[in-house]
């Protein structure tokens, strides 16, 4: 099929059409926008649902009740909204429900502004909404990539009745790269053996997230954490560069992750041995295959549009084998190439440091600029 | 192979659809490409600039501090970005929105009146057009065929009556060709 | 020689309330009339150093920066919540919000109703301009009944979408309430009438007669995609009919009071 040029939020939009979407709820918010706006005429020109709710918690619980239907179901938003959204994505997960939730991140905390940021990685990947969940998590750092795990994530969401997050960030949003569409699907409407589309000829179903009885409580818990323990095991995905002979390796993912590669390279240029591991499930994180890379290496350097969310996993994984330093931009500033450069520069040419958490470093070094 | 183009100027002057239109050719020739627009409250600032980044192998940043070339379609993005352009490379200036000299000497300099020469043309919407062919003309990225041919293959129907002035701008701004660089 | 004497006569002035600087809205929007009118409203009743605004997000979100007063800003469609908060605290003061229709009408309508119901003694300034101003432009709970935006493409359908709420005439069914009125910005006449409209909302909350709301017929010229002086004749020709100029609701008190 010949490529397309799309706007990263169009991309991802239309990726879920032909995936099967059947039902969008959603309410504007920038950087997102365009994928409500291009919903909001395509849908309809399929005979397909398209509601602009009154709110993220509307959309979210609409979400939550077409879910229940088997209807293949998605929203969108960015930070704010995804934060507002945070009840209904617990009642989902207690529930058990397949839904497919996209994220362009922008910067924050609070109000914030419009442009690129990573930092809804811990109210994502760790769970924002209370009780013990897990979503599946796939940061995208190409508009390729963005269409194929948007197109996917509606399958791994009905495999295991999970909540798949698709989280990118503004620039992927608002970027234009050519891509390869996937083939168009009929709008999906599942029959599965939980969904409640009306008893005639079966007995009558619920879909609650209440368990009263604490140990019943428990045991759903446990399934869930079972389930969890399978995912982890069957979905993990990454993509490794110059990672072969390298010594060192930068860690990050998203935009993040595609700006450093630039960094990667320049590096190599100049003869580092330097390679680049970008997760593309953040959730389950590639563990095994993180540790197995440290161990082998003499430094890592892990970079983030944010404080160092994604680092504290990292920490736990690589369980200080090797030296760990990190870069960060935060508030809706992009890391450009040669920062990064520069940070792997000052990795390899100086001793390894030892005092204190990297983030402690990071700050002494950058926290006074501002 | 990878080369940067920072496109910019005010709101209005087309500063995004040249973007595009490069960013259409490279993608017709088999080549990797991105293409980021600055979004947001600057844009109600009135200013607006995009980054297009042209590769054989897979783009790493879409973003650069150091472009390979620049259009600068006004004064404040001749500001701001002169300086920035990479050794050895391209600075494409809008003469007609802009009253002081480049100061760089290492880098070519095409000084294009373009307004004027849309105007000729008669539609000053094709500014962005003959700064573009002045780019094609010094920066050996992509044959002007192939950007006329993204034009006429993504320029809207309705549009496609200005395809023969679209050509003639870019063919215009195709004759500034930079001096050799001096220093 | 004669002797010739010019006396200087200032006819129009920045309120004291209003900062002096140049606001981000586009030309031709009414959210700047809307400013200049609650400004020389605080000016006349010398509240300005007794008054907390809560900005809401839209187009306004930087209001905090026009007035010269104290601020803060809500989450989108919160300010009542907050303005609540701050009022209950400091009863003496005068706290105002001031919010766009989407923020209002449409992920705030929890927080308005709660707020108007409890009888909250606030006074909100609520922009109408029947869109997202910020957003770029979509459908709003206000937007009209085969209005395109730019996510109704099509016009809004009301089969689909619903049809538009009137705020003023359903926040004044609720007993709290104690003056709910709608005004419009589109001519000089009405730009008076809203001024006196907005004095009396202070003066409700003044007198502690409960919730005060002044809904302002607002242009959004630029997601219109109309020039300012088509923008009003579009507020005067679409939007009044559907949305009737009128007191919906005025607590008998106030007709006695005298300023
Ligand atoms: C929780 C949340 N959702 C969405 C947004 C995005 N947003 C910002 S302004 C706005 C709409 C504002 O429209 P309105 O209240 O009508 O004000 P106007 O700009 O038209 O004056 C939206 C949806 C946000 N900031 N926060
Ligand atoms: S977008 Fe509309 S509401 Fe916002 S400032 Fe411009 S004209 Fe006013
Ligand atoms: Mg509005």
């Amino acid at each position: 099929m010949a490529k397309e040029l799309m706007k990263g939020n169009v991309a991802i939009a239309e990726a879920a059409v032909r995936a099967g979407l059947n039902a969008y709820f959603g309410y504007p918010i920038t950087p997102q926008t365009e994928l409500l706006e291009y919903l909001s005429a395509r849908m309809p020109e399929l005979g397909r649902t398209f509601l602009q709710a009154e709110s993220e918690l509307g959309a979210v619980n609409m979400v939550y009740g077409a879910a229940c239907t088997g209807a293949r179901v998605m929203s969108s938003s960015s930070s704010p909204g995804t934060s507002l959204m945070m009840e209904g994505i617990s009642y989902i997960a207690g529930t058990e429900l397949p839904v497919v939730i996209v994220d362009v991140m922008r910067g924050g905390p609070g109000l914030g502004n419009i442009a690129p940021a990573q930092a809804d990685y811990n109210q994502i990947v760790h769970g924002g909404g209370h009780g013990d969940y897990h979503p599946i998590v796939l940061a995208p750092a190409n508009i390729q990539e963005a269409i194929d795990l948007t197109y996917g994530a509606f399958d791994l969401a009905e495999k295991y009745r999970s909540i798949v997050v698709i989280l990118a960030d503004g620039s992927l949003g608002q970027m234009m790269e050519p891509a390869e569409l996937p083939e168009m699907k009929e709008a999906i409407m599942r029959t599965p053996d939980w969904a409640t589309y009306g008893s005639a000829g079966r007995e009558r179903r619920f879909l609650s997230s209440i368990y009263l009885d604490p140990p019943q409580q428990e045991k759903t818990n446990f399934r869930l954490e079972r389930r969890w323990q399978e995912i982890k095991a069957k979905e993990v995905q990454y993509k490794e560069y110059f990672l072969d002979d390298a010594e060192y390796a930068v860690v990050g993912f998203g935009t993040s992750g595609r700006i450093a590669l630039s960094a990667v390279r320049a590096a190599r240029a100049k003869g580092i041995k330097i390679g680049l591991f970008r997760p593309v499930s953040l959730a389950p994180y590639p563990e095994k295959e993180l540790y197995e890379l440290s161990k082998r290496l003499k430094g890592l350097l892990v970079v983030e549009m944010n404080a160092g969310q994604m680092l504290e996993d990292v920490l736990n994984i690589t369980r200080s084998q090797i030296p760990v330093e990190f870069y960060g931009r935060m508030g809706g500033i992009l890391p450009m190439p040669e920062e990064i450069e520069a940070e792997i520069d000052r990795m390899v040419n100086e001793s390894a440091a030892s005092d204190g958490h990297p983030r402690d470093r990071w700050l002494a070094r950058f926290g006074k600029m501002n | 192979m990878q080369k940067e183009i920072i496109i910019a100027g005010f709101g209005g002057q087309g500063v995004l659809f040249a973007g595009q239109l490069l960013t259409y050719a490279a993608m017709d020739q088999g080549l990797q490409v991105t293409w980021i627009p600055s979004y947001g409250p600057e844009m109600r600032g009135g200013t607006a600039n995009c980054t297009v980044v042209i590769s054989d192998d897979e783009i790493g940043s879409p973003m650069v501090s150091r472009p390979t070339a620049v259009i600068a379609m006004n004064l404040p993005s001749l500001d701001k970005y002169e300086d920035k352009v990479k050794d050895g490379g391209v600075l494409v200036v809008n003469q007609s929105m802009v009253d002081r000299e480049v100061k760089r000497t290492d880098i070519k300099v095409a000084t294009v009146p373009a307004n004027s020469i849309a105007e000729e043309l008669g539609d000053k919407r094709m500014t962005n057009m003959v700064l573009l062919g002045a780019l094609l003309a010094n920066l050996d990225i992509l044959p002007v065929e192939a950007v006329e041919k993204a034009l006429r293959d993504h320029l809207p129907e309705r549009h496609h009556k200005l395809l023969p002035m679209n050509k003639e701008a870019m063919q215009r701004g195709g004759t500034y060709v930079a001096a050799a660089i001096s220093a | 020689m004669e002797n010739v004497t010019m006396q200087e006569q200032l006819v129009y002035d920045r309120p004291e309330s209003m900062a002096s600087v140049q606001t981000h809205y586009c030309p031709g929007c009414t959210h700047g009339v809307a400013h200049r009118l609650v400004a020389e409203v605080i000016d006349e009743m010398g509240i300005k150093d007794n008054t907390i605004g809560v900005a809401s997000v839209g187009c306004s979100v930087f209001a905090y920066n026009y007035f010269d007063f104290d601020f803060v800003q809500a989450p989108h469609g919160r300010a009542p919540a907050m303005a609540t908060g701050i009022k209950r605290v400091l009863p003496q003061r005068f706290v105002m919000t001031y919010q766009g229709d989407g923020d209002l009408a449409s992920i705030g309508m929890g927080e308005i109703v709660a707020a108007a119901a409890r009888g909250e003694n606030i006074t909100v300034i609520f922009l109408n301009n029947a869109n997202y101003g910020m957003t770029g432009g979509q459908m709003a709970p206000t937007t009209l009944p085969g209005q395109k935006t730019s996510s109704s493409p099509g016009g809004r359908d009301v089969e689909v979408a619903g049809f538009p709420i009137r705020t003023a005439e359903m926040l004044a069914t609720l007993d709290g309430a104690g003056y709910v009125v709608r005004r419009s910005m589109h001519d000089p006449k009405n730009v008076r009438m809203a001024k006196k409209a907005i004095r009396l909302a202070f003066e409700t909350q003044k007198n502690g007669l409960g919730f005060s709301l002044v809904e302002l017929l607002s242009t959004c010229p630029t997601n219109w995609g109309m020039t300012p002086v088509q923008a009003l004749k579009w507020v005067e020709d679409a939007m009044v009919p559907y949305y009737p100029i009128g007191d919906y609701k005025v607590n008998p008190a106030l007709k006695e009071l005298k300023f």
